[in-house]
């Protein structure tokens, strides 16, 4: 799977309308400058021998130098990756944390006030522009209410040693109160913003769940034994349910790594979405290169871990691996 | 019998398609948005692109309903003509993913074999990526345009569609009146053709519709981002882009097109959803 990603971002790559040679000794350049950087960057060779070199180089850790800076560009990635984990592990512990709890709470007061009160909500939650949305939660928290800060991981000025590169752990680990008050403050605002589509979708589809496990023949059958509700509802209905909404959970990856490329530009965070988009208008495609690779095997690690999770949740799907 | 009973879902009615008022909401809002795109020109109290900068920067008023940005340009001209760049997405990419994804999964799912295998581990490949991240990659190599952003939406809905279709595709080629069809001496692609396509495309339907909401709000993004309509096209993601810089001071740039965004798909969400609820039984 990995080898077909690496396949379609270095073929889309190498469809880049222009010269990267021009690109980088600019317009004034010779033709016998250009000749020479061209075969120095192996540019002059056939295109699955440009692959083949690409592939070799990842596989020992080397994804080129950065077009902009010099700089390796899987550095750079490396670099602004804690801030994209920190942004994304955040909204979805925050969605999850808040979603999973509604939708079970919404599904057991089927069709009373509360439940519409949790669900119509969620409808509009998952048709809302996350880009919008960042632009309101600054315009009403930022500036007109004031309690959160507009943008960064730090109020400018503040000294944290970089030492894991997220924010909250590196303020943890100068155990000065105010500081970790202040990288919460800085990302309360943004991790909110990018949970709220999942948010939404997690408590659609635990509701959902909940629901159709609830009429179950074994949850009929695990309450005519005279089991207690409270037990039915957890050994028997939210077990139950559990698979397809950790499958939707997993899915969510995709949904806020999307969100965090956009999430970053609005808060103004040096993570791998902005890092992205400032490579590709700058044309910086080793950079491009390295991020996308780095991204989609992260989003194809994960899924492979939800696949896993199934059988901790499932004893059914432990038989059947086992026979 | 006729063939279509075999495999079609049951007719769906009016009635049952617009049983909630959710569903009502929904079709009169996408109504609306269609309407707007018709009549925008007629709607529009100024020319979008007419700049008139003694009144740069000024907030809702009579004059301007919903103020006006840093050249002075009317935000509810350019908002209303936005909704053809929104509409214009839904065509080109909701329309292209469906066109190349159902020509794939009806390939893959009608001949089977090494066509089948191929087809879907491209498919498995592209649904590797993330959405925005596979398109912020095809945007880089074709080069930031409205054009080239909707061709890339629409290169990331293909798998999507595919799979959908190569599904249906499998179940109506084992029914007894496509073996039928095919005992009486129809050529493959007859069958595929005149038989397989029409009874696998409605699911198709429900697909597009909620695709849609999503394609506008992917498209929007590219554009805020810099990467799809550029400046000064009204497209409502370049608009909040265009906001994005005032919105401290002009907070109107930005809110409107957003809460047209979020509007329209809104809509296509609640028909999409009364769409799936009247086509797919288990879901009534």
């Amino acid at each position: 799977m990995l080898l077909g990603v690496s396949v379609v971002v270095f073929v889309a790559m190498h469809l880049l309308p222009g010269d990267v040679a021009t690109l980088l000794l600019g317009d004034r350049a010779t033709a016998a400058s250009l000749a020479r950087l061209r075969h120095e960057l192996g540019l002059d060779q056939p295109v699955f021998v440009q692959y083949w070199r690409f592939l070799s180089g990842a596989l020992s850790g080397d994804f080129g130098t950065s077009l902009r800076d010099n700089r390796p560009a899987l550095g750079e990635v490396l670099q602004a990756f804690p801030t994209t984990i920190e942004l994304t592990v955040s909204a979805l512990a925050l969605a999850v944390a808040i979603g999973l709890p509604l939708g079970v709470f919404a599904a057991f007061r089927e069709g009373t006030w509360l439940d519409t009160a949790i669900t119509t909500p969620t409808l509009f939650g998952v048709s809302m522009p996350v880009f919008w949305l960042g632009l309101m939660a600054l315009l009403l928290f930022s500036e007109k209410l004031g309690w959160l800060p507009t943008g960064g991981l730090m109020p400018i000025g503040a000294h944290v040693p970089e030492r894991t590169g997220l924010s909250i752990i590196d303020a943890f680990l100068t155990g000065n109160a105010a500081l970790i008050w202040q990288a919460i403050r800085h990302l309360l605002l943004p991790a909110a913003t990018l949970a709220t589509i999942p948010l939404a979708l997690i408590t659609r589809i635990t509701r959902g769940e909940v629901l159709a496990s609830m009429h179950l023949d074994h949850v009929r059958t695990a309450r005519a034994k005279g089991l207690p509700e409270g037990r039915v509802r957890r050994a028997h209905i939210l077990r139950n349910a559990l698979i397809p909404i950790v499958t939707v959970i997993g899915l969510q990856l995709g949904l806020l790594l999307s969100g965090a490329f956009l999430t970053e530009t609005i808060f103004s965070l040096p993570g791998l979405g902005r890092l992205m988009v400032d490579a590709i208008l700058a044309r910086d495609y080793p950079v491009v290169q390295t991020g996308a690779i780095f991204i989609a095997g992260l989003f194809v690690l994960v899924n492979f871990a939800v696949d896993i999770s199934y059988g901790l949740l499932d004893p059914r799907v432990r038989r059947k691996g086992a026979r | 019998m006729s063939e279509a009973v075999l495999v079609a879902p049951p007719p769906v009615g009016r009635a049952t398609l617009l049983a909630r008022p959710a569903a009502k909401v929904g079709l009169g809002i996408v109504l609306l948005f269609l309407f707007v795109c018709a009549a925008a020109p007629l709607l529009a109290p100024y020319d979008p692109y007419a700049q008139d900068l003694m009144h740069a920067l000024a907030g809702p008023s009579a004059l301007h309903p919903l103020g006006t940005d840093q050249y002075g340009r009317d935000v509810l001209s350019r908002v209303l003509y936005g909704a053809r760049y929104a509409l214009f997405a839904v065509i080109v990419g909701d329309g292209l993913a469906l066109v190349l994804g159902s020509t794939l999964g009806l390939l893959a799912g009608y001949i089977g074999g090494v066509v089948d295998a191929v087809i879907m581990r491209l498919v498995d490949i592209l649904l590797a990526f993330p959405y925005l991240l596979l398109a912020l990659i095809l945007v880089a190599a074709l080069g930031p345009s409205l054009l080239h952003s909707l061709i890339a939406i629409g290169i990331v809905y293909t798998p999507q569609y595919a799979r959908l279709i190569r599904g249906q595709v499998l179940t109506v080629r084992q029914t007894d009146f496509v073996r039928a069809t095919r005992a009486l001496g129809a050529s493959r692609w007859r069958v595929l053709l005149r038989h397989v396509t029409p009874n696998s495309l409605s699911p198709v339907v429900v697909m597009a519709t909620l695709q849609a909401g999503s394609v506008i709000i992917e498209t929007a993004g590219l554009s805020f981002l810099g990467l799809g309509a550029q400046p000064p096209s009204p497209d409502w993601g370049a608009l909040l882009a265009d906001g994005q810089n005032y919105f401290l001071t002009a907070w109107w740039i930005a809110t409107f097109p957003g809460l047209a965004i979020f509007c329209v798909v809104l809509g296509f969400n609640l028909f999409g959803d009364a769409l799936r609820r009247a086509f797919d039984p288990r879901a009534q």
